[in-house]
Order: C-alpha cells, then sequence, then structure tokens
C-alpha cells in the first residue's frame, strides 16, 4: 500500500516535473516533512495552552485593586498587540536572547538555556496572550455586575467570585473570539522560521531550496497542512463549545 | 463571634446614616433598629433610598457617616471583616441573581461548600432540605434558565438561607415577577417570618406588608419620614407625604 502511494508519487514527478511531491517517497525528505509537522504541532499547542493562560492572568489581574498592576497589563498589551509579531520574535531572539545565561555540555560549547524554540514559544505565547487578555475581558463586561454583587453578598471573595463565577460565564461568552485568535496563533507559529525553528513552513521550504522541483507540491502540501491543522483547531473548539453550553446562558 | 452583642440589643442597628453617590444625597440621617425575630418593611416612592439602605447593611454600599451594627459588627469600618458580616446576613434580590452556569442545587451549595468549608455531603443534604422547604423538589439539576422568576426567586432565598443567616434582607424581590408568581415567593417569605427569622424586606406589595410585617418605615427622600406598627401606619398616617403616598397605591 505504502509501496504503491510512493511509487505513484514518483511516477507523477517523472511524467510532470514541476509537481515533485518528494517527500511522499524519498523517507528522508520524509522525515524532514513529518518532523516539520510535528514541530508545528507542538509549538501550536504549547503557544495555545499559555497563551489562554496568560490572557485568563492579565484579565484577573486587570481587575485589580493596585494601578500598578493595571497599568503593567495595559502597557503589556498595547505593546504586544500594536507591534508585529515578527519584530517581537526576533526582537526576544536576537536582542533578549544577548543576555540569558549558558551553559557548556562539554567546556567547549556555549548553549543559551532558553534555545530557538524556547524563545518562539515564548514570544508567541505573549502575542497571542494580550490578545487573549482582551477577549477574556469583553466576556468579564459582558457579566452583570449583580450576579458578582450575589456572590458578594455570600461571602464569597473577590478571587473565589473570579474563580467560580465570573470566569466560567465570561469563558463561554469569550469562545467565538478566543477561537479566532487561536486559529491565528497556529497560522503565526510559521514565524519561528525567522529564527531557524525546524517547523512546517521552515523544513517544506528547505526541501523546495534543495530540490527546486518540489516547490508547487510543497506549497500546495503546506496550504493542505494547515487547513487541516486549523480544521481540527476549530471543531475541536466548537465541540467544546456545545459542551458548555446551559440553558439560558448566553441566549439573549 | 467576637462582639459583644447581647439578645436583648437590637439585631441590627442603623444610627443617622449618610449616604451620597458624588453629590448626590441618598441617605440624609436615617436611624431603626431591628429586634431579632421582628420583620419590618421599608416603603416609600422610587430613588427614596430604601434599597440603597438595606445594600449599606451588608456592606455592598459603603456609608459616608453614621453607623450600622449588625449583631455587634460594625459595618462602617475600613478594617470591617466583610465575610464575618455577611455570613450574618442573606440577600435577596429583585432580579434574582442566582449563577446561571450552575444547577438549583448547585447554587444553593456553593457558598456552604467554598466559604464555610462545610462537608460536600452535608452541603447536598441541606441543599436538598432548604429546596423542600421552599416547595421546589424536584429542580435540583434545573439551571436558572429553565425555571420560572417565582422559582428562581425561591432558589434565590434558599441560597440565602443555606449559610444560615441572623438577618434577611429582601431587595422588591417580587418587583420583577408575574402577577401568578409573587404570591408562591411572598408565601416563602411568610413562612420564613413565622419561623422567627428577622426579616427586613424593601417592598411595594402593601398587602403583604401590612400582613406580614411588624413595623413599617416610610422614607422619602433619604429620610424616614413616619414609622409604625402596621395597623396605625396604614390607617393613621400623620404626615401629609405618608397620606399621599398611600392615597395614590392603596
Amino acid at each position: 500500500m505504502v509501496q504503491s502511494i510512493q511509487n505513484w508519487f514518483q511516477q507523477l514527478a517523472e511524467t510532470h516535473t514541476k509537481w515533485n511531491f518528494i517527500f511522499f517517497y524519498d523517507p528522508v525528505q520524509w522525515e524532514r516533512f513529518v518532523s516539520g509537522l510535528w514541530m508545528t504541532i507542538k509549538l501550536s499547542f504549547i503557544c495555545l495552552i499559555l497563551s489562554v493562560i496568560i490572557g485568563i492572568v492579565g484579565a484577573w489581574a486587570q481587575g485589580a485593586k493596585n494601578p500598578f498592576v493595571r497599568w503593567f497589563v495595559q502597557g503589556y498589551i498595547q505593546f504586544f498587540r500594536n507591534t508585529p509579531p515578527l519584530v517581537q520574535l526576533l526582537f526576544f531572539y536576537f536582542a533578549l536572547g544577548q543576555f540569558t545565561p549558558t551553559y557548556s555540555p562539554d567546556g567547549w560549547l556555549e548553549i543559551p538555556i532558553i534555545s530557538n524554540v524556547g524563545w518562539a514559544i515564548i514570544s508567541l505565547s505573549f502575542f497571542a496572550g494580550a490578545f487573549n487578555v482582551e477577549i477574556f475581558r469583553a466576556g468579564i463586561e459582558a457579566v452583570p455586575e449583580s450576579t458578582t454583587e450575589a456572590s458578594e453578598a455570600l461571602g464569597f471573595s473577590r478571587l473565589q467570585t473570579y474563580m467560580y463565577t465570573v470566569f466560567p460565564l465570561a469563558f463561554r461568552v469569550s469562545l467565538p473570539a478566543l477561537n479566532n485568535n487561536l486559529v491565528n496563533l497556529v497560522k503565526t507559529t510559521t514565524q519561528a522560521m525567522a529564527i531557524a525553528v525546524p517547523e512546517l513552513l521552515y523544513e517544506m521550504v528547505s526541501i523546495y531550496n534543495d530540490y527546486s522541483t518540489a516547490q508547487n507540491a510543497s506549497m500546495l502540501v503546506l496550504f493542505i497542512s494547515y487547513i487541516v491543522l486549523v480544521g481540527i483547531l476549530v471543531l475541536a473548539m466548537s465541540r467544546w463549545e456545545k459542551a458548555l453550553q446551559i440553558p439560558g446562558v448566553g441566549e439573549a | 463571634m467576637s462582639t459583644d452583642w447581647t439578645p436583648d440589643q437590637p439585631l441590627v442597628s442603623i444610627q443617622n446614616v449618610h449616604k451620597s453617590f458624588g453629590d448626590l444625597e441618598v441617605l440624609k440621617g436615617v436611624s431603626l433598629d431591628v429586634r431579632q425575630g421582628e420583620v419590618i418593611c421599608i416603603i416609600g416612592p422610587s430613588g427614596s433610598g430604601k434599597s440603597t439602605l438595606i445594600r449599606c447593611i451588608n456592606a455592598l454600599n459603603d456609608i459616608q457617616s453614621g453607623s450600622i451594627k449588625v449583631r455587634g459588627i460594625e459595618v462602617n469600618d475600613k478594617s470591617l471583616d466583610k465575610l464575618q458580616l455577611r455570613k450574618n446576613v442573606g440577600m435577596v434580590f429583585q432580579q434574582y441573581n442566582l449563577f446561571p452556569h450552575k444547577t438549583a442545587l448547585q447554587n444553593i451549595m456553593m457558598a456552604p461548600v467554598k466559604v464555610l468549608k462545610m462537608d460536600r455531603q452535608d452541603a447536598m443534604e441541606k441543599a436538598r432540605a432548604l429546596l423542600k422547604k421552599v416547595r421546589l423538589e424536584g429542580k435540583e439539576d434545573s439551571y436558572p434558565g429553565e425555571l420560572s422568576g417565582g422559582q428562581q426567586q425561591r432558589v434565590a432565598i434558599a441560597r440565602s438561607l443555606a449559610m444560615n443567616p441572623q438577618v434577611m434582607l429582601f431587595d422588591e424581590v417580587t418587583a420583577a415577577l408575574d402577577p401568578e408568581t409573587v404570591k408562591e415567593v411572598l408565601t416563602t417569605i411568610k413562612d420564613l417570618a413565622a419561623e422567627g427569622m428577622t426579616c427586613i424586606l424593601v417592598t411595594h406589595e402593601m398587602g403583604f406588608a401590612r400582613e406580614i410585617a411588624d413595623h413599617i418605615y416610610f422614607t422619602d427622600r433619604g429620610v424616614i419620614i413616619e414609622h409604625g406598627p402596621p395597623a396605625t401606619f396604614f390607617d393613621q398616617a400623620t404626615d401629609p407625604r405618608t397620606q399621599e403616598f398611600l392615597g395614590q397605591i392603596l
């Protein structure tokens, strides 16, 4: 089965020289494609989780009594929302990367404790996180003040009110917008290529740099791969949205 | 309890309370006492400060001057332990304000479990008993969105009762209800009063106030104009403003 698929693509490359899907029959290139895809999935997944955590904490901090905390969150949002993510990535890796400590496994090499993958995760998480703070804030504002008051009147602290009432309600309101932002995040992971993170785009570009006949094929497979990845995410999110639905909540 | 309150003192004591929202003075020196087991009704035209007054009792609104004591706990105090105060004071709102993402049973259980750290199983048994008390057996697993206004309000009452309050505040709790469901909520409150629960009600239901209250207070423009037991209050009001108000609604 696998053999026949490989043969078919090899045949195709011979008859149509502009459509060389080399990664589907050459085991070495296949390895590159798969490792790139896996890196993209890992990168997306980790950044997704971190950015949501940043969003939750940030939205909580935005309501803090201390004005410095609020200004800090506001400054963070303004910076990450109003500058290009690619510039942020380069800044993190090249500027901040210089100041991070290094370690030496063999006495000769100097390896920074934060790798390029590490910087990509940090940079992309903060980028998407800034939007998530705003998304959750909008959700929190949609929770009626009276519901919060009822919770306070029962003796709940501000943190308990946020955890048990405000956030669960705000989250449901925020899901569609969060969905959009996370889709964007998955697509933005391609920018990690700029600091040589071996994700899918990086690997595919490397392949067609090595085999120019594979260019069209690589592009096509790139598009399809992202459509599938984002499709899975959107499907999972809308399932989640349905699962969280409660009679009388968010219908008005 | 770390206060020196004794049952011969008023359970809630309000002395010369002033409250402003910006330039607007809403309460202009209000005083009243509520003894344990007493039911009092505060009536008066809209904007007279009734709701603000009872919201000050559990510190949802702060006051500028004066004193409010609940079981000896001074509310007008920077170092007020709000949790301690709110354990003593239950509140029911006009718009029910249930937690819409929790079932009726969960709504009632939540505060005892999270705030009082009550055992889950005990809290659930108690919540079931309270639902039965407000005549909502079988609605344990319904979400607020699936209940009528009157049913939601009764869940809200049960939710407050689950905290074993010493006094219950009712802020126009029937104002958002259909006429048919008003009665079921009033019956629930009547049962509570009959059991000896101290209640402070802001209401427009004059017939109900007359029937249930030990004492009626009439407020207008931030002051208490007149007060007395229902019989004397409704039939022998002396102040022209009280007479005018009662003339309009009775």
